[in-house]
């Protein structure tokens, strides 16, 4: 391995929980990202792919001893395959209370139609 | 001929932490004691303690929820978080699909035994970006003191 795939190796982190609806216009992504503040997520897109990070930001007070701990990595990370019907460009995303709302529209002309089924 | 499909996305690590959960759930804790309040990983919402020599520090990692609606108890040196998180997920009908609906919907409570000398008269709890931090002084009588030599 060189030195740059070491570098390349990302940092590790939960998965956190989602709900992801789909309905006529769009998708709607909602993920629990408890401690997370809006500088620090990261929402990316590259090529099809959809990447939410995020790293939490402790408070802890100083000189503080962890004595019991079930959330141990302060970071998110989740990817997702989008499909080519989603206009990325018009992502819309909210951040509040540490719960990520994403509201992904489909583009224009991938809106559900009505087909109509002949008889011959 | 198929392998590419059943790989899922996702990074060594998160692979692994399925694996950790999967095994836990499995062989449990492998004999050893555990406290008797303690839950299945994965329990709503997820706890954290500390200790500084003045208080102790829980955090609980409950995201969207209405900090009026959360409860949170001290008695006889238990804490209790109790709650409710309503379901976000639409009513299911012909022109919705859901794919995913794995975060936590319903009443939730949890209670953990604190160390004795606690305070519980001087609880301070507050909520920010989805962290529920409670923060409950030591006695006075029980901090560190500094003994200072004559």
């Amino acid at each position: 391995m060189t030195d740059k795939q070491v570098a390349a190796q990302p940092a590790p982190a939960m998965i956190p929980n989602v709900d992801v609806v789909e309905d006529d216009a769009g998708i709607t992504i909602t993920a629990d990202l408890p401690g997370v503040p809006k500088d620090k997520l990261s929402l990316r897109i590259e090529g099809e792919t959809l990447q939410i990070e995020g790293e939490m930001v402790s408070d802890a007070p100083e000189g503080m001893e962890a004595i019991y701990a079930e959330v141990r990595v302060p970071r998110y990370r989740r990817a997702f395959t989008l499909s080519r019907e989603l206009d990325t460009g018009k992502i819309n995303a909210s951040l509040k209370d540490g719960v990520l709302e994403l509201r992904i529209p489909k583009a224009e002309h991938a809106q559900p139609r009505r087909i109509e089924v002949k008889v011959v | 001929m198929y392998e590419s499909l059943l790989t899922f996305p996702g990074g060594l690590f998160e692979e692994l932490e399925r694996l950790q959960r999967d095994t836990q759930l499995v062989f449990g804790t492998l004999g050893l004691p555990s406290s008797i309040r303690a839950v299945a990983q994965g329990a709503f919402p997820a706890i954290n303690i500390g200790s500084t020599p003045t208080a102790v520090e829980v955090y609980a990692f409950a995201p969207g929820l209405d900090p009026k609606k959360i409860d949170v108890t001290v008695d006889r040196g238990v804490l209790t978080i109790s709650g409710e998180r309503a379901t976000f997920l639409p009513e299911r009908d012909a022109r919705r699909s859901v794919y995913a609906a794995e975060r936590f919907a319903g009443e939730f409570r949890r209670a953990l035994s604190l160390p004795e000398d606690v305070d519980a008269k001087r609880v301070n709890a507050s909520y920010r970006d989805g962290i529920l931090r409670i923060s409950i002084a030591r006695q006075e009588e029980s901090q560190p003191k500094r003994i200072e030599i004559k």
